[in-house]
C-alpha cells in the first residue's frame, strides 16, 4: 500500500513539474537541428560537375551566414551551414541529402539546385517533413502546397516570366507576329506554355512560329534562317547562354532586325551579350528581378551598398559580374529572414508555416519594387520582373514592374 | 609482316588472370558476408543507404570485371546498360504498376538483348577502338531518353519518380534495411553466378579469347559468340544493378547516367582489380566513398584532390585492392611460418 501511494505521490509530482515546465518553456521549440545556440541548415551544390559555375551561390551563402553569425547570429542562435556537392547528379543529391537529414541532422534543406536534383530529394524531404526551402530552380511545379507542403521555390518560374512577356507585347504590340525559338526540354517548355497562356486567346494569331533546337546542337544558325523566312516581327528567345548569343549574332548577320527578347536565364553581359557583339545587341529585351552588381546605376543604392561591403570583407576577390553572387546572397537573405520570424519556435513546422508568411519583404538584391510574398496557397516567392532594355553596354530598365503569378498547380 | 602476326605480337591489353586467382579464399568470403549481414544492424538507415548503393556499384563494377578481366573487351558504356536497367525497373513500376521484384529479371533480360547486340558490331572491334564505339554508347544515352518520342513513358527530362518498397509479409524492417537486405541476396547470386561461369567452360573461352584470340579459335572457341556473349552477361548484369539503383535512389533521370558514369565504373574496376571479381566491392567503394572524402579537404579543389588520391593508388598499387590483397595474404603467410 505504501509503495503504491509512494508512486502516486511520484507521478504526481512528475506530472507537476512536466506541466510547470512547459509553461516555463512555452515559447522555446526545437526540432531536430535547432538548439538554445545554433541552428543548422543543409543545402546541396553542384560544385563540380557540368554545372560547376553555378557554385559560387553556395560559396556566397556560406559567407552571408558567416557574416549573420559575426554580427552575433538570429535570434541568439549561430547558423551553421552545411554545403555538399551533388555533381549535379541525382542519384548523389539523394545520397547527400540524406547524408544532411540523417547523419548531420539539418533543420531544414535549403536553396538545394536544379530541376533534377530537386526532383530527386522532394519525394524523400516531404515524406520526412524536412522543408526543402527556396529551391534554386524556375521550374513551375515548385509551387504545389497541396501535394506537396513542404517544397517552395524562390525565384520567379519560367512560365512567370514568359506571361510577363505575352503581356507586355499584348499591350506595346497587339499586332505582333511572333515566333519563339526555345530549347527542346522542360526549361523551354515551361517558357512556351508560359508564353501562350500570356496571350491567352491571341495565343493561335500572335504565334506565328514555334521553333525548337536540341540542346547537343553545335550551333542553331539554321534554325535562324529558318524563322527568318516566315517572317516574324518579334522573336521569343528562350534559350541557354551560349545559345543566346549565337541567336543575337546571327540575327545580326543576316541583316534582319525584328524585336528580340531573350529570357532572364542569358541577360549576362559577359556570357551572352558580349560574345554576341554589343553592338548587335542594341535594344534587346528581357526582364529582371534582381538588381546587377556591375551596374553603376545601383552605386548608390542602400541595399547594393550593403552586398558591396558584404563581398569585400567575406569574399575578397569574387566577380562581383557574376549573378550567382546576387543569387545567393538574395536567397540566404530570405532564409535568415524567415529564421528570425520563427522566434523561439524553431520546428520544421513552424519554419514552414513562417517561410508561408512572408509579406513584402524586400532582399537587398532585388529590383525596387519587386516584393516577396508567399501564403499558405501561393509557394512562388518572387513572381515580379521588370522589363529592361540593353543600351550601351548594359541593361536600362523601364517600366512598372509587372507580375506573373503562375496558380497553384 | 601480316595482320595476324601483328595482333600476335602485340602486347596482351588485359593481364592474364589465372582462373583460381579471380575469387577469394572460403574462410575470407564468410567473413566479408558476415560482415555484410550484421553491420547494417547497428547503423543508421543513412548508412544503410550508402551501403545498398555500395553493393549495387559493385555489381556494375563486377559487371564490367567479367567482360574486361574475363574476355578483355574494354567499355566505357555500361552507364548505358545501367541505364536501361533503371529505366525498365522504373517505367515497369510506375506505368504498369508491376512488382519491384520482377521487374528486375525483365531489366537484366533486356539489357543482356541490349548488350548482346550491341556486342555484334563491336566485334569489329578491339582495344581502344570498341572503348570509343562503347563510349558513343554512353554520350548518346541520356539525349536519346530525353527524346520526345519516348517522353510519355520516360518522361523526357524530368525522369520518373519510383515508390520504394516497405518490407514484405509486415517484417519489422525499415525500408531502407529491407531495401538493404533484398540487394545483398541479388548481390550474392549474382556474384555466386558470376564465379561459376568463370569457373565453367564459357568462362575457360573468354579467358583463352582474353590471352590470345588466334589460339582460342585455334582451339575450336567459337570467338564472335563468346565476345558477344560476354557483352550480353555483362550488360545483363549491369542492367539488374541499374534497376536497383533505381528503386533505392527512387528516381530516374537522364542527367543520371551520364558518361561520368561509366568513367566511375570503369575506375572502380581498376582499383578494385582487373579480373578480381571480389574486388569489385573494393572500387565501388573507392568510387562512392572517395569523393566525398576529396571534398570534405576542400570544395573548390574536390576535383583535384580526387585527382591526386587516384594517382597515388595508380602509382602505388597499379593492380588495386588485388595487389593489397596478396601482398597482405603473403604477410599472414610470413607470420604462420615464424
Amino acid at each position: 500500500m505504501l509503495s503504491v501511494l509512494r508512486i502516486a505521490a511520484v507521478s504526481a509530482a512528475v506530472a507537476a513539474f512536466a506541466a510547470s515546465s512547459t509553461a516555463a518553456f512555452a515559447q522555446k521549440k526545437y526540432d531536430t537541428g535547432a538548439s538554445d545556440t545554433e541552428i543548422k541548415i543543409g543545402n546541396i551544390m553542384p560544385y563540380s560537375g557540368p554545372a560547376s559555375a553555378y557554385g559560387v551561390i553556395g560559396k556566397t551563402e556560406e559567407a552571408y551566414f558567416k557574416m549573420i553569425n559575426d554580427q552575433g547570429g538570429i535570434n541568439g542562435r549561430k547558423v551553421k551551414y552545411i554545403s555538399y556537392d551533388d555533381a549535379y547528379s541525382p542519384p548523389k543529391a539523394v545520397e547527400q541529402v540524406r547524408k544532411l537529414v540523417e547523419s548531420d541532422e539539418v533543420l531544414v534543406v535549403f536553396n538545394p539546385l536544379g530541376t533534377p536534383s530537386n526532383t530527386a530529394i522532394q519525394k524523400y524531404l516531404n515524406s520526412k517533413k524536412i522543408p526543402q526551402l527556396f529551391v534554386a530552380t524556375g521550374a513551375t511545379k515548385w509551387n504545389d502546397p497541396k501535394n506537396f507542403p513542404w517544397t517552395i521555390g524562390w525565384q520567379p518560374s519560367y512560365q512567370s516570366e514568359a506571361q510577363i512577356y505575352a503581356k507586355w507585347l499584348t499591350k506595346e504590340k497587339p499586332d505582333a507576329k511572333v515566333a519563339i525559338l526555345y530549347q527542346n526540354d522542360d526549361f523551354g517548355k515551361d517558357y512556351l506554355k508560359g508564353t501562350k497562356d500570356g496571350f491567352g486567346a491571341k495565343a493561335a494569331s500572335s504565334i506565328i512560329m514555334e521553333e525548337s533546337y536540341e540542346v547537343s546542337e553545335p550551333s542553331i544558325d539554321g534554325h535562324i534562317v529558318k524563322i527568318k523566312a516566315a517572317n516574324p516581327d518579334v522573336l521569343l528567345i528562350y534559350t541557354t547562354p551560349k545559345f543566346g548569343a549565337q541567336t543575337i549574332k546571327k540575327t545580326a548577320e543576316l541583316g534582319w532586325k525584328p524585336l528580340q527578347i531573350i529570357t532572364n536565364v542569358s541577360i549576362s553581359v559577359g556570357s551572352v551579350m558580349q560574345p554576341a557583339g554589343f553592338e548587335n545587341a542594341q535594344g534587346v529585351l528581357s526582364a529582371a528581378y534582381a538588381k546587377d552588381g556591375s551596374d553603376p546605376q545601383w552605386a548608390n543604392d542602400p541595399g547594393m551598398k550593403k552586398w558591396n561591403a558584404f563581398l569585400d570583407k567575406y569574399m575578397p576577390g569574387v566577380d562581383k559580374t557574376d549573378n550567382g553572387v546576387v543569387y545567393g546572397y538574395g536567397a540566404a537573405q530570405t532564409l535568415a529572414k524567415v529564421l528570425e520570424m520563427c522566434g523561439d519556435d524553431l520546428t520544421r513546422a513552424n519554419v514552414m508555416k513562417q517561410a508561408a508568411s512572408l509579406k513584402d519583404f524586400t532582399p537587398d538584391t532585388l529590383l525596387p519594387g519587386v516584393k516577396i510574398n508567399t501564403s499558405a496557397t501561393d509557394f512562388a516567392p518572387i513572381a515580379q520582373l521588370q522589363m529592361q532594355r540593353f543600351k550601351g553596354q548594359k541593361w536600362e530598365l523601364f517600366g512598372e514592374t509587372i507580375s506573373g503569378d503562375v496558380p497553384a498547380e | 609482316m601480316s595482320a595476324a602476326e601483328e595482333i600476335v605480337t602485340e602486347a596482351p591489353a588485359v593481364e592474364a588472370v589465372p582462373k583460381r586467382a579471380m575469387t577469394l579464399g572460403y574462410g575470407t568470403s564468410l567473413i566479408v558476408l558476415a560482415a555484410l549481414i550484421v553491420i547494417p544492424l547497428f547503423v543508421k538507415n543513412f548508412i544503410i543507404f550508402q551501403m545498398t548503393m555500395l553493393l549495387i556499384y559493385a555489381l556494375a563494377v563486377m559487371a564490367l570485371n567479367i567482360l574486361t578481366g574475363g574476355s578483355g573487351q574494354f567499355s566505357l558504356g555500361q552507364s548505358a546498360f545501367y541505364a536501361v536497367g533503371a529505366y525498365t525497373s522504373a517505367i515497369l513500376m510506375e506505368h504498369a504498376g508491376m512488382n519491384y521484384a520482377l521487374t528486375l529479371p525483365i531489366a537484366g533480360i533486356v539489357c543482356f538483348a541490349f548488350g548482346f547486340l550491341f556486342g555484334q558490331p563491336a566485334l569489329r572491334l578491339s582495344g581502344v577502338y570498341l572503348a570509343l564505339a562503347t563510349f558513343a554508347l554512353a554520350t548518346a544515352m541520356p539525349q536519346l531518353l530525353k527524346l520526345g518520342y519516348f517522353e510519355e513513358w520516360t518522361g523526357g527530362v524530368q525522369g520518373l519518380v519510383v515508390t520504394k518498397p516497405d518490407a514484405p509479409f509486415g517484417l519489422p524492417l525499415s525500408q531502407d534495411m529491407w531495401l538493404y537486405y533484398f540487394t545483398l541476396v541479388i548481390s550474392i547470386a549474382i556474384y555466386v553466378a558470376s564465379v561459376n561461369l568463370l569457373r565453367s567452360r564459357s568462362g575457360r573461352a573468354f579467358m583463352a579469347i582474353r590471352d590470345n584470340e588466334i589460339a582460342a579459335s585455334a582451339m575450336g572457341v567459337d570467338v564472335a559468340l563468346y565476345k558477344t556473349l560476354a557483352f550480353g552477361v555483362s550488360a545483363g548484369i549491369t542492367g539488374v544493378a541499374g534497376g536497383l539503383g533505381a528503386i533505392a535512389v527512387q528516381f530516374v533521370a537522364p542527367d543520371g547516367y551520364t558518361i561520368q558514369l561509366a568513367i566511375s565504373l570503369f575506375l572502380g574496376m581498376v582499383v578494385g582489380g582487373v579480373g578480381w571479381l571480389p574486388g569489385s566491392i573494393v572500387g565501388s567503394a573507392f568510387i562512392i566513398f572517395v569523393p566525398n572524402i576529396a571534398e570534405s579537404f576542400s570544395k573548390g579543389l574536390s576535383g583535384a584532390v580526387f585527382g591526386v588520391l587516384l594517382f597515388l593508388v595508380i602509382f602505388l598499387v597499379p593492380h588495386g585492392a588485388r595487389q593489397i590483397a596478396i601482398i597482405a595474404q603473403q604477410t599472414m603467410a610470413k607470420f604462420k611460418k615464424n
